[in-house]
């Protein structure tokens, strides 16, 4: 018996590692795709086309993103700003709510998390939201309206609720009440000071939906100047007049032979630099908004 | 839980039911003055989801008038149905509705299989540092935008330089125009899901599998259960209402569509529609690209009240069977 059994462990665990590591080499794929063709010589990729491994090395496409740096650089900046205020004002507001609903004290509690979630079973479509904030409340071309619509969302409400839920024992609000703190106070003192992995968890979320938000640049933005950054990424990829805007941009000629195929590949890697930096050290705090967001609340 | 409170009169759950009403004499202006401080920190929440929800849901009589940005949305014309009619007539309503619900039934089916799979065979792994390490990049393209992706489909498939043709050209073979293959991107979308996707669920079932008790893997391994055994007849069952919470969240949002991975895979590439439109990306590009305003409020009424429908059958029949995995 014993050594029948430790033979389907080995048998196990050769099937195991195996698919774990095709599927884990399946996902790192496309990422070596991009940074090899970042960093191949233009030319080549025109005549050999993409490969794994860079047939001829070239910085070409880096030093071209580089010489002429505004575009990308007022990309990062309206992203950098939509994403800063986003996140800030997103986690007060959001914070602030779950803290509400989360409070025993607070009757209609239920009342108002109902109001919250029944957004995602049932809405109006795409094109009344979309005259919402063009006709009405007149944020076309503003930096308005890259922030306030990523703002809250239903998902990140009741995350927190369920976080300060667990966070903060109820005995701590009745001590406080009795030494005479209001609820804000409470909130602002006690609460958010508790809860700090959760407040790292929803910003993270917060950050990562403006950082790669696309979308609303391509519904509320017409001004080239302040696109964001992925929406940036997006014209270049789906352009072919790149270059031409570029050379238009910085009054240089540019002639023939400008790296386009590796200068899309490397803005690629330069857009989404950050997250790859970053990704190590945050990812944690996902899983645990994963597996707390997981649990019903 | 529902038994207990039968057995015993006095248990706490029943108290509150008695002082409830009692409570509810004074009322929602009572309750507005004495928590003032709450409804006031509540506020940007309830005026967001006012603006950005319920107000809007007004907008839907903009599927019965005939459009006109300049007038308001009242006194625009009636025209009934007429939009809905439109929209029925262009034959584009079952292919994009079967669309939507195909593809969404497909990425639950296959993601949750993928991702049981892998979470059970990573949770195997014996060597530490690769367990995290794995789990970290199959993490990794949740973090990636959507953009990104349209990058590597053009790195990949792009015809006179894509990684496929380059290495169809190396073996002498004749190269591929994907764009001209509607068929293949049905398989490239549910591909490409599965890449951005299966971290998020594996993680949920990895931490569903690490909170599943030693003792009965070593209970196990004492009655003589080898490894396969142990899976089938523990970890599976054990993970079974973690796939039921995650598969009645999917089905309750079956009609809306993966805007951004449809979108950023296809584009306004007409060749690929067949195969690859669904509701979400027709109402896109009915409101931006061919400005048809009517069909595009219509259908998106249609997705709304049509997904609305479902989620609350879904819910009833759930909540028949089994109460506690009720949606609300």
């Amino acid at each position: 018996m014993k050594i029948k059994d430790e033979k389907y462990h080995r048998l196990f665990q050769c099937i195991a590692y195996t698919v774990v590591l095709l599927i884990t080499a399946a996902c790192l794929f496309p990422f070596l795709l991009i940074i090899s063709a970042s960093l191949t010589d233009n030319e080549t990729i025109l005549t050999q086309g993409y490969h794994l491994i860079p047939p001829a090395f070239s910085l070409e496409g880096y030093r071209m993103v580089f010489q002429f740096p505004d575009e990308v650089l007022r990309a990062y900046g309206v992203t950098g700003l939509t994403t800063v205020v986003g996140t800030l004002g997103g986690l007060f507001f959001i914070t602030m709510a779950g803290y509400v609903l989360q409070r025993k004290s607070f009757k209609y509690r239920n009342q108002f998390a109902f109001f919250i979630y029944f957004t995602t079973l049932f809405g109006g479509g795409l094109v009344p939201w979309y005259i919402m904030y063009t006709k009405y409340l007149n944020l076309m071309d503003t930096y308005a309206v890259l922030i306030i619509p990523g703002l809250m969302s239903p998902f990140l409400i009741i995350l927190m609720k369920n976080f300060i839920k667990s966070a903060v024992p109820e005995e701590i609000f009745e001590s406080a009440q009795i030494d005479g703190a209001n609820e804000f106070t409470i909130y602002a003192r006690i609460v958010l000071q508790l809860s700090l992995p959760g407040l790292a968890t929803i910003g993270l979320f917060l950050a990562l939906h403006y950082w790669n938000d696309w979308f609303s640049s391509s519904m509320f933005i017409n001004n080239p100047h302040m696109y964001q950054l992925q929406y940036y990424l997006y014209n270049v990829i789906n352009t072919i007049s790149f270059v031409t805007q570029m050379g238009a941009s910085s009054g240089v000629s540019l002639g023939q032979d400008i790296p386009t195929e590796s200068t899309k590949m490397a803005m690629a890697i330069i857009v989404t630099g950050p997250i790859l930096l970053l990704y190590p050290f945050v990812q944690r705090y996902f899983v645990k908004g994963l597996t707390i967001g997981a649990v019903k609340g | 839980m529902k038994a207990d409170l039968v057995a015993s009169p006095n248990a706490p759950g029943k108290k509150k039911r008695e002082e409830l009403p009692l409570k509810k004499k004074k009322g929602f202006l009572h309750e507005l003055i004495t928590n003032r401080i709450m409804f006031l920190m509540l506020l940007p929440a309830i005026v967001f989801f006012l603006i950005n929800s319920y107000i809007p849901m007004v907008g839907i009589y903009y599927a019965f008038v005939r459009f006109d940005f300049n007038t308001s949305l009242f006194n625009s014309q009636f025209v009934g149905l007429e939009n809905f009619k439109f929209l029925w007539k262009s034959g584009a309503l079952g292919r994009l509705t079967l669309n939507t619900f195909g593809y969404n039934l497909a990425f639950i089916v296959i993601g949750n299989m993928l991702a049981i799979t892998c979470a059970i065979l990573v949770s195997e792994l014996r060597i530490k540092w690769l367990k995290k390490l794995t789990q970290s990049i199959m993490f990794l393209p949740y973090f990636i935008s959507f953009v990104i992706l349209s990058v590597i489909v053009y790195n990949m498939f792009n015809y006179e330089t894509g990684f496929l043709n380059t290495m169809l050209k190396t073996f002498h073979m004749e190269p591929v125009d994907m764009y001209s293959k509607p068929i293949m991107w049905v398989f490239l979308i549910i591909i490409f899901y599965l890449w951005k996707n299966l971290g998020y669920s594996m993680v949920i079932y990895l931490a569903a599998i690490t909170g599943i008790s030693e003792e009965y893997y070593e209970a196990a391994k004492i009655d003589g259960a080898n490894i396969f055994q142990r899976i089938w007849f523990i970890t599976l069952p054990m993970l079974k209402s973690t796939f039921v919470m995650l598969l009645l969240f999917a089905l309750g949002s079956i009609m809306k569509g993966q805007f951004d991975l449809f979108y950023q895979l296809v584009g306004n590439n007409g060749l690929l529609y067949n195969t690859t439109d669904i509701l979400d990306t027709y109402v896109y590009r009915s409101l931006k690209v061919t400005f048809e305003m009517g069909m595009a409020t219509a259908a998106g009424v249609y997705q709304s009240v049509f997904g609305f429908v479902l989620i609350m059958t879904v819910n009833y029949i759930i909540r028949k069977v089994n109460d506690e995995y009720a949606l609300f």
